[in-house]
């Protein structure tokens, strides 16, 4: 291995700012041993949106001619380390600017490494993760995901953690001398910085992924039309007008067939459908359309299409009508409405236990009242975890159980 | 779309009629023989006597069109684009800065495929502020897929007018057209013309059919979305094979409009005049054919073999007859009226354009490239005398001439 090559699986706005200084520290840290490295971003993605899927790179290699060799292309086409900085991205990746769903494990060569900062257990992730036609290692830091704004970036060491962890995975390029270095000397100046990588360096729980372990889902894909096949004028087709959802009653709208958006999702809303009082606001102000109309008047959102804003459970008048809820705990995009005709007892069993998992209810971005940060950084710099919230202090917390 | 008018339905018979009138009101005939369905205008000279010759058409019941005044150039070639979209016969125009202010839309008109017809009053380019006439201003869209043609007399306008349509608005094409007159010596000069019947146009022209581009609620679809590399380089490839198709399609048009109007040239793409036996050609585009073509009859009369080849087509450009017709000759003067200051040999656009052409030719005649009547300066009979007996010299030699020549400068 001449060059090592890391991509950064992140999410837009969030984690823009955090991917920039892991490839950063990458390349920083490997040149304390004299190697060459450059850090990009893909630029076709949209780091600008609230949760998009968004890649950054980082190669180091020995020589000069070898980074050149492994940068004459517009982005890596394997890596030997797919850093992933939030669990929700292992159940595969749509951005706008690559076609279909990718598995997050698809550019991670054969005994390659994924690393992922997560809370949950290998089985539960391995529900997400797809299958690979070739082994690999699972690795993780136990954080989570460490979530902030455009402009700024949560000082929670999530960056210093998965330079300690790398140095763990590819000792050749990144030594924990250098990673220490040049967290210390250059990049950060901090010592707290330095002793969070030597911990995740010490404590990183790394395991081999068999080629029978994964999600078997057949990502969706589709072919990129050729020049000729296009429609010419810089023109698509408007996605066609919904139908009712059955015996003319209710509305389900047409999608576009050919991007599905839920990838970018990290909480959805849960919703009670006893208590709904049809007032159609989560309808009007979804910004994604992603309500289809019940035959009964109530809402179900659909979540192929949410992206998981949490606009709904802001604007919803009912206490506990809509929650939002960390993606991680779901396994499938399946209508509640159904689940809830079906059973509605079974179903408002099932809400309470999403609603009340304590670990999954933490708020996956956004901060809900002031001083949630500091208090977040004081329990993660331990154990990873986060303060508890549900709902809004303020406004509408007080009406939320955990 | 427009209504029949008593004065309209007077004025239409099977007969031409002859009238004096200026190129843009030519331009203006044309388009109301053309039922012309929306018209934005805003003023700036010489452009601006087209649009006052639509709106006296307009007002005299001969045209029934919308008639948009813009806030300037930019919302004016918006307006006309949007309009085209939703299957409207459209016409705009503007010269030199007005031109360059509209560059936004002008660049985005060619991959939305609207077949826009413009008139560009050829004007030189502020600074200084100028009235005369350069072609750098319609030259400007050279490379983004607006086709570009140059006219010599209110007669051509006229005539370049109604198969501008007919060209731009062919499904194998949809491209916007620029038809450039010099400033001036053709939008103000009032010529005899005739002007066809609204019968024979009808016979020439179909209404223009948007199909599956159309923008209406019938046929729901987005133009325009965000796109990034992984469909750019397929809609530029779309682009260029429009335009590639264009070719065909005018030599179609100009053989329609022989066999309707039993008028029009039979080579579409350049005038050929004196130039079968001649020893230098010299070739330009626009009314600078005038000084040429009386210089070249004084030439030939002391027995100097001079002919001319007039450019009318330079999008798409005429390559292989272009090189047939001037390979020929014993050497080529290209008299540019425009310039591209730090282009090869600091050769005019045009000028470049043919030593490209001549590149894959196994004859290529010696080439001197001439700078002419910038601003709109005369081009006198001196300056092309001038221009021919370096064409000789280049002959004798038998080799290019590296230096461009400026004419009529003071120095």
């Amino acid at each position: 291995m001449a060059a090592l090559i890391c991509e950064v699986v992140y999410r837009g706005i969030f984690q823009k700012n955090l991917a920039a200084r892991i490839t950063r520290g990458i390349v920083l840290s490997a040149r304390k041993s004299g190697r060459w490295g450059i850090a990009f971003g893909r630029y076709g993605d949209s780091p600008q949106r609230n949760g998009i899927p968004a890649k950054d790179f980082a190669i180091v290699a020995d020589t000069k001619e070898e980074l050149e060799q492994n940068m004459a292309r517009y982005e890596p086409k394997h890596v030997d380390v797919t850093v992933v900085v939030d669990d929700t991205l292992s159940k595969g990746v749509e951005s706008w600017a690559w076609y279909g769903l990718q598995p997050i494990n698809k550019l991670t060569v054969p005994n390659g490494t994924v690393l992922m900062t997560s809370l949950q257990s290998y089985e539960s992730l391995l529900k997400d993760i797809h299958k690979k036609d070739a082994p690999y290692k699972l690795a993780l830091i136990r954080a989570k995901a460490s979530f902030s704004g455009l402009w700024v970036y949560k000082e929670d060491h999530t960056e210093a953690r998965i330079l300690g962890a790398l140095a763990k995975i590819a000792p050749s390029f990144l030594s924990l001398d250098g990673v220490s270095a040049a967290i210390s000397e250059i990049e950060w100046g901090s010592d707290l910085k330095v002793s969070s990588a030597k911990k995740a360096y010490e404590r990183l729980e790394s395991r081999e992924i068999k080629l029978t372990e994964g999600n078997s889902e057949i990502p969706y894909s589709f072919e990129m039309p050729k020049w000729w096949e296009m429609r010419e004028g810089v023109t698509i087709p408007a996605i066609p007008v919904g139908k009712p959802k059955e015996d003319g009653k209710g509305y389900v709208p047409e999608r576009n067939p050919y991007f599905k958006k839920y990838t970018t999702r990290t909480m959805r809303p849960v919703i009670n459908f006893d208590t709904c009082v049809k007032c159609t606001l989560c309808w009007i102000q979804c910004p994604d359309s992603c309500f289809d109309v019940m035959p009964d008047g109530t809402y179900d959102a659909n979540m192929e299409a949410c992206c998981g804003c949490g606009v709904c459970e802001a604007v919803c008048p009912v206490e506990n009508c809509v929650t939002m809820v960390n993606e991680s705990v779901f396994e499938d995009n399946a209508s509640q409405w159904e689940m809830w005709r079906k059973d509605k007892q079974k179903y408002q069993t099932w809400l309470g236990e999403k609603i009340g998992d304590k670990k999954t209810t933490v708020r996956s971005h956004g901060f809900r009242f002031r001083g949630q940060y500091e208090k977040e950084l004081e329990k993660g710099f331990e154990d990873g975890g986060g303060e508890i919230t549900a709902g809004i202090p303020g406004e509408n917390a007080e009406h939320k159980k955990i | 779309m427009a209504v029949v008018t008593p004065a309209a339905r007077a004025a239409s018979s099977e007969e031409d009629k002859e009238l004096l009138i200026s190129g843009s009101e030519a331009v203006a005939e044309a388009l109301a023989l053309a039922d012309l369905d929306v018209v934005t205008a805003y003023p700036i000279r010489p452009y601006d006597t087209v649009m006052q010759a639509i709106a006296k058409k307009i007002s005299g019941g001969q045209l029934v069109a919308e008639y948009i005044v813009a806030e300037g150039e930019h919302s004016q070639f918006e307006i006309v684009k949007h309009a085209s979209t939703v299957g409207a016969r459209v016409f705009c125009g503007s010269s030199g800065v007005g031109w360059m202010y509209a560059m936004e839309c002008l660049v985005v008109t060619p991959p939305l495929r609207v077949p826009m017809v413009c008139l560009v009053g050829n004007r030189a380019l502020d600074d200084p502020g100028a009235f005369g006439v350069e072609h750098n201003d319609a030259l400007v869209v050279r490379d983004v897929g607006w086709m570009l043609c140059w006219v010599d007399t209110a007669q051509e306008a006229l005539d370049t007018t109604l198969i501008a349509y007919r060209v731009a608005e062919d499904r194998r094409v949809f491209l916007p057209l620029a038809i450039s007159a010099d400033g001036a010596f053709l939008t103000h000069s009032q010529a005899l013309t005739m002007v066809p019947p609204k019968s024979k146009v009808d016979r020439f022209l179909p209404r223009y059919d948007r199909g599956d581009l159309l923008l209406h609620p019938d046929n729901p679809i987005t133009v325009a979305p965000q796109a990034n590399e992984d469909w750019v380089i397929e809609i530029r490839r779309q682009n260029n094979e429009a335009m590639a198709r264009a070719v065909t399609v005018i030599e179609e048009a100009y053989a329609d409009f022989r066999r309707v109007f039993g008028r029009g040239p039979e080579n579409p793409w350049f005038e050929e005049y004196m130039a079968d036996d001649a020893d230098v050609i010299l070739v330009g585009m626009g009314t600078i054919s005038l000084s040429l073509k009386v210089a070249i009859r004084e030439m030939r009369a002391k027995g100097k073999k001079v002919g001319l080849v007039r450019l009318r087509w330079f999008r798409p450009f005429p390559t292989e007859k272009l090189v047939a017709s001037l390979s020929r000759a014993k050497a080529i003067g290209i008299i540019d009226r425009d310039y591209s200051f730090g282009s090869p040999f600091g050769s005019g656009v045009v000028a470049n354009e043919i030593r490209a052409a001549l590149y894959n030719s196994d004859r290529r005649p010696p080439l001197v490239s001439f700078i002419c009547g910038l601003g709109g300066r005369e081009v006198t009979l001196e300056d092309v005398y001038k221009a021919a007996d370096m064409c000789y010299a280049a002959a004798a030699v038998g080799k290019s001439d590296s230096k461009t020549h400026w004419l009529g400068v003071r120095e």
